[in-house]
């Protein structure tokens, strides 16, 4: 009679339906490291890509005369052209309820009489200011409304004479300007020219009230000592501080903001740095947004970026980096977007290349037109080009997200705006507009492991000695009671150690500080002394206090020992500092003392990290199987050679890994570094500093991050490097675990 | 000396030393938390100090001692105070004053060698009041109506008020919340209507007087609630502070008046007790630096509690799975390592993760397919409680995967064959046999989890935990459970009050009491494991035999 059990029916269904559901609950685990891993990575990708440009239509423009001058607004609907007839020309870029594409919205007449526009000059977003050939100057602002009266939105584009209709006397002997160039607020209007009869003149004209809604001011000339005869190219910049004024290829820098004298800053002359065998010229100049930097190219197919920077010698203007824009051919117009640090570059033939100063990234490089570009506008947002073409308006939309990300950025010293030499900095956000953001993950990443070092150098020795007595040495009844009173460390939340840290051992720190220094003397000295004096006792007294009970008795000792040391502090601090350490260390030593600092963070992480060590350590201490500890003792070793020579090197690869989750522990501790230190982005072994770490980091600054930004995107970058290195670490432990396990297995 | 020190015992008694600091860390930093924390709800003695200030005139200070303090006597040479210089060092003391309406500060620092005399009358009482803290003074009178009255009457007048302010906040929070909440669905109901193009007038007119008659109702409960609060604000109390000003309080201010000097042991004790039993029920006030914690309790709790029901199915499975069904193959290995590593992840990285994919991506997704008409207001697509259950439950994972894993290993294989021998498929061994059996070392694990959940801040900080939530995410109006609201949670709470909060000399005992509270917690969580774990590994070491 035989007993077979059905291969089918509802039992045997269940049990392969749970099968099948608990492998694939199983498996979810791994999914879920997987995708934490591919969504990290996911967000990253974009940073490292380039830019995109794509032609988005192309339309013929009405018009008689060349374009001058080109723009669009914000959202991209509204595109102008003034040409040279002083007319300017709004087109729709969009179909609107009112209007179809390329249409004709508003057409107006800037400039009377029969005179040509000569210039159109470009200050901010909206502000142009009109030359003609009769010498009138005039300043229009093109402006966009948005109207929603037809249930959609509907921009409508309009003129306004911020400086009033009439025209504007920059000259007071009313000569004709051949160049001109300005910068403009709400209080002030400064215009820096050259007249037709050789002068370089500066006018300021200061509002009565406001310029956004009364045209009303009063005027200042100034008339500027200038060295040439001969003016090529001026620009001001948008902060109305500095003038930049061309003269072949010299280049004099003007100091706008005395109200009496205008000094000569300095004079740039880019050809005397290179040394090339070509003669090179100036071919285009360019202001950078944040009225600091100035790009200027020359006929080589070279860009160089300068700046102010402060040197032993005072102030001077330093060629910063240099970008090759093109083998061959000059620079002939470089464009700056208005909030962000990229430039466009064009030569003649009509190359196109996007660039990005602070990060010296190459962005773009293409044609997109022939090199018969009669005016060039870069979008307000910096996601689109109008170009236009003799009679055509080219409209392209550029994908340009975050071009201030490259491995120089992030990892090497970069030179930034103001700053004496390049440097790693770290400080992501400011107050302004045209902040030049500084990405450098290297302090934070050295901060990391600063405070990770901190806390080994004050957990490995704790831990490793409590281990190795615990295993080894313990009675197995006190050894019941004292490993989970070790391991309740690790339940202890990491916040509470961080506030305790942060708000109670920090300031006994600062003022017992000589306590601290003795403690490090006076703790292992009572522990000898200690041992000494249970050395000498009678041998019924050992008896009654055996050995093993060292841990009990060392407890007072070691709080006697410890409060002694307080209590002499203030002593030694009036003795041989002075009364005060911190101001003997700040002033006599000249170290910055700060309250919240790696001394601290050491302490109190390596509290934190103390039972993680103590609990695999003692563990791999303990797994030694005991015949080797047996015969070594058998063979006349005493117990700490035993200890040291054998059971210690037994367990090393046990006791290594466990230092090893320790460490990666303490790299990826947040609360404690957050309330402990100063967060602050320093360089700096010093233990009485603080320092910043890629964990606090990612926690104070993601909350106000915009998503899908440059910073944002940094963030999880910083999170997907801690990612990794605990992962490297823990996997390293555990492989070495895994093979002490099958070692012990045989022995 | 030379053969004592060969022996390597002086080594030994070293290592020893290593245990008794981490003993000395353990119990200590306990004792602190708890001393500090406690000190803060026991009543304390109220001393009058009668004082030179700095330019020499006579003061006098009512106030509690809140801190002690000795200073290098050099440290203070600069203030010129006629200091004795013999003195090696200067004691000093921390003296919380309150009245916050009348000075500037009201905690500061006395130099004991200027106080010239100090007392305890018995008369000085402490008022505690729901706005600008506490009151330390005398009572001079009571205003009823207008009219003054015996002082007899205090305690009657203390309770009525909070009989009174009891049914305002039910007027309030539940009443007129529970209006507002229905008519804010109303508008999501007709926005979504519109944006469905699905809006007749009929149903436009059918919202309309709904919404019309919940205006009405609120109306009512207006002229209501404004009665009751008439009712309460004519009584005042009269006190006279430590500067010798007369001033009236405000009884609907008034949370409690206590003689702590007047307080026998007995009476210290039963005060004790009740601020212990507010501080649990009671919501914050005053920024968080006083008052209760019962939302970041609450917060906490259901959080962990909708955590557990995520990760224990998930964690139970999985490691039934790595022990019972995985082969010995690279898979099960490369298994293995992903557990570790899931437990060895910093816990930031975690909070990183369910911000990008639970909250923009997942929640964001959601709010598209099912929320449109509260867009652009996310529901989901921000912070809140599902995402931080789902966050912390995967943070959580391996600590119940490694847990039951324990348990099912000590399960003597006999028991399973046995079962399948007598015929019972692998699904039947496991549910009826070898699951009942591991339950307590599952519920070993929860608690694990739990205790470890509790105490995690850094992620919940970017997935759902505010400083101040205003209501919490269980209330009387549909769906009753909110799953996208923000919450309070203990352990932000401690870094919020500690190092976010406008006073922190007045936070810093609150903060030590919330530590408190959450140690107390999460240690009594870890010893219940540790007690099921090690009773269970008694029960089957007697098994195997």
């Amino acid at each position: 009679m035989a007993i077979a059990l059905k291969s089918t029916g509802p039992r045997q269904l269940k049990n392969t339906l749970a099968q099948w559901l608990i492998t694939l609950g199983g498996i979810s685990v791994l999914f879920t490291l997987v995708l934490i891993f591919l969504y990290l990575l996911y967000v990253i990708q974009p940073i490292f890509e380039s830019a995109k440009i794509e032609p988005v239509g192309q339309f013929e423009i009405s018009t008689t005369a060349p374009t001058i001058a080109t723009g669009v607004d914000e959202l991209k609907e509204i595109a102008f052209q003034i040409n040279q007839d002083g007319i300017i020309d709004f087109y729709q870029l969009v179909k609107s309820p009112a209007y179809e594409k390329g249409a004709l919205v508003l057409s107006e007449n800037l400039l009377s009489g029969e005179a040509k526009l000569v210039d159109v000059i470009r200050s901010g977003v909206e502000n142009k200011l009109l030359l003609d050939s009769e010498g009138n100057v005039q300043l229009v602002a093109a402006k966009f409304f948005s109207n929603f009266d037809s249930g959609t939105r509907e921009i409508i584009p309009s003129i306004a004479y911020p400086l009033g209709k009439e025209f504007i006397d920059v000259d007071e002997n009313k000569d004709v300007l051949s160049k001109l160039s300005f910068g403009m607020n709400e209080e002030k209007a400064v215009f820096v020219a050259f007249t037709q009869d050789k002068r370089l003149i500066k006018t300021s004209l200061i509002a009565e009230d406001d310029f956004t809604y009364d045209s009303a001011h009063e005027a200042i000339y100034q008339e500027i000592d200038f060295p040439v005869d001969h003016v090529d190219e001026i620009l001001v910049t948008p902060d109305m501080g500095l003038a930049f004024v061309r003269s072949a290829d010299q280049i004099f820098v003007y100091d706008l903001t005395d109200e009496d004298v205008v000094e000569l800053k300095a004079t740039i002359i880019p050809s005397l740095e290179q040394n090339s065998t070509k003669p090179q010229h100036v071919t285009s100049m360019a202001l950078l947004s944040g009225s600091s930097s100035i790009l200027i190219g020359n006929s080589v197919g070279k860009v160089s970026q300068w700046f102010e920077v402060a040197t032993d010698n005072g102030r001077q203007f330093k060629n910063i980096r240099s970008f090759d824009v093109s083998e061959t051919e000059a620079v002939t117009k470089i464009y700056t977007e208005q909030f962000r640090k990229s430039f466009y570059t064009l030569t003649p033939s009509g190359e196109m290349g996007v660039f990005y100063t602070t990060s010296e990234a190459d962005l773009w490089r293409g044609q997109l037109t022939t090199g018969k570009t009669s005016a060039f506008s870069i979008s307000p947002r910096a996601d689109g080009l109008v170009i236009v073409e003799g009679d055509l308006i080219k409209i392209f939309s550029v994908e340009n997200e975050h071009p201030e990300v490259t491995w120089s950025a992030l990892w090497e010293e970069v030179w930034y705006e103001g700053y004496p030499e390049p440097k790693f900095i770290w400080q992501s956000t400011s107050g302004s507009d045209d902040f030049e953001g500084k990405f450098s993950l290297v302090p934070i990443s050295f901060g990391t492991i600063k405070a990770a070092m901190y806390a080994m150098m004050f957990a490995v020795p704790i831990a490793l000695s409590a281990a190795i007595y615990t295993a080894y040495f313990m009675t197995p009844g006190m050894r019941r009671k004292v490993k989970p009173t070790i391991e309740l460390m690790e339940a202890l939340p990491t916040v509470i150690l961080g506030f305790l840290a942060g708000l109670w051992l920090a300031p006994i720190i600062e003022n017992y500080l000589p306590a601290i220094a003795m403690l490090l003397v006076m703790l292992p000295l009572s522990v000898f002394l200690t041992a000494f004096a249970w050395h000498q006792l009678p041998k019924d007294m050992k008896n009654r206090i055996p050995e093993t009970w060292a841990p009990i008795i060392l407890v007072p000792v070691l709080l006697v020992a410890g409060g002694s040391a307080f209590l002499l502090s203030p002593f030694f601090e009036t003795l041989f500092f002075g009364g005060d350490v911190r101001q003997y260390i700040t002033n006599d030593l000249d170290i910055d003392f700060d309250q919240r600092n790696s001394l601290v963070v050491g302490l109190a992480m390596g509290f934190a990290v103390i039972p993680t060590i103590f609990s695999m350590a003692e563990d791999a201490i303990f797994s030694v199987p005991k015949h080797l500890t047996s015969g070594s003792l058998a063979l006349g070793a005493t117990q700490w050679q035993t200890l040291a020579k054998v059971v210690l090197l037994t367990a090393s690869p046990g006791i290594f890994s466990a230092v090893m989750m320790g460490l990666g522990r303490a790299v990826g501790e947040t609360m404690i570094v957050l309330m402990a230190t100063g967060n602050t982005a320093i360089l700096d072994w010093s233990i009485f500093q603080g320092m910043r770490t890629l964990a606090a980091n990612i926690a104070v600054e993601m909350p106000e991050s915009e998503v899908g930004s440059s910073h944002y995107r940094i963030l999880f970058l910083a999170a997907f490097v801690l990612f990794i290195f605990t992962f490297i670490f823990n996997t390293f432990a555990e492989l070495i675990r895994q093979r002490l396990r099958e070692k012990y297995s045989s022995l | 000396m030379n053969s004592w020190f060969k022996s390597g015992s002086p080594w030994v008694w070293l290592s020893a030393g290593g245990v008794s600091i981490s003993l000395i860390s353990v119990l200590g930093l306990l004792w602190l938390i708890a001393s500090r924390g406690l000190s803060y709800f026991w009543p304390a003695d109220i001393y009058q100090f009668e004082t030179v200030n700095e330019k020499g005139q006579a003061v006098t200070i009512i106030g509690e001692i809140y801190d002690r303090e000795s200073l290098p006597t050099k440290q203070l040479s600069h203030l010129n105070l006629g200091l004795d210089p013999n003195k090696e060092t200067i004691e000093r003391i921390l003296v919380k004053t309150g009245n916050r309406e009348l000075v500037n500060l009201d905690f500061r620092w006395l130099l004991v060698p200027l106080i010239n005399k100090t007392t305890k009358p018995e008369d000085l009482v402490v008022v505690e009041r729901r706005t600008n803290g506490n009151f330390y003074g005398y009572v001079e009178g009571i205003i009823l109506d207008g009219k003054p009255e015996s002082l007899d009457k205090m305690d009657e007048l203390v309770d009525r008020v909070d009989v009174f302010q009891d049914e305002m906040d039910e007027l309030q929070k539940v009443d007129i919340g529970a209006i507002n909440y229905q008519i804010e669905r109303l508008r999501l109901k007709k926005r979504k209507h519109i944006l469905d193009e699905t809006l007749t007038a009929e149903r436009e007119k059918e919202i309309d007087d709904q919404v019309a008659s919940y205006n009405a109702e609120y109306q009512i409960l207006e002229t209501a609630l404004l009665a009751i609060r008439d009712k309460v604000s004519r009584d005042q109390l009269v006190v006279r502070s430590m500067g010798g000003e007369v001033i009236n309080i405000n009884f609907e201010q008034i949370l409690k008046i206590t003689y702590n000097n007047k307080l026998s042991v007995f009476g210290r004790a039963s005060v004790f007790i009740q601020q212990i039993g507010s501080f649990l029920v009671d919501d914050p006030r005053e920024a968080n630096t006083e008052g209760g914690v019962f939302p970041a309790i609450f917060g906490t709790v259901l959080m962990v509690l909708l955590m557990t029901v995520i990760v224990s199915p998930l964690g139970v499975v999985a490691a039934i799975y790595l022990h019972e069904y995985a082969g010995k193959n690279a898979l099960t290995k490369l298994l293995r390592i992903a557990v570790i590593n899931l437990a060895g992840v910093p816990s930031i990285v975690y909070g990183v993760f369910g911000l990008g994919f639970f909250v923009y991506m997942v929640g964001g997704s959601l709010d598209q397919l099912f929320y449109a008409e509260t867009l652009p207001s996310p529901t989901f697509g921000t912070p809140g409680v599902m995402w931080s259950a789902l966050t912390l439950a995967i943070l959580t994972l391996p600590v119940v995967i490694v847990s039951t894993e324990e348990g099912l290993s000590r399960i003597p294989s006999a028991m399973r064959h046995g079962s399948l021998a007598l015929g019972a498929t692998k699904a039947e061994t496991l549910w009826r046999i070898i699951l009942p059996i591991a339950s307590p070392a599952i519920m070993t694990g929860i608690i694990l989890a739990i205790a470890r959940a509790a105490g995690e801040v850094a992620p919940l900080m970017l997935v759902g935990v505010v400083k101040m939530a205003p209501n919490l995410p269980l209330d009387g109006n549909f769906p009753f459970l909110h799953l996208d609201r923000k919450f309070m949670h203990l352990g932000f709470h401690i870094y919020d009050v500690g190092f976010q909060s406008p006073n922190v000399e007045a936070a810093r005992p609150l903060v030590f009491a919330t530590a408190f509270l959450l140690v107390t917690i999460i240690v009594s969580l870890n010893m219940t494991a540790v007690t099921i774990r090690n009773r269970l590994r008694e029960k089957y070491r007697m098994l195997e035999h």
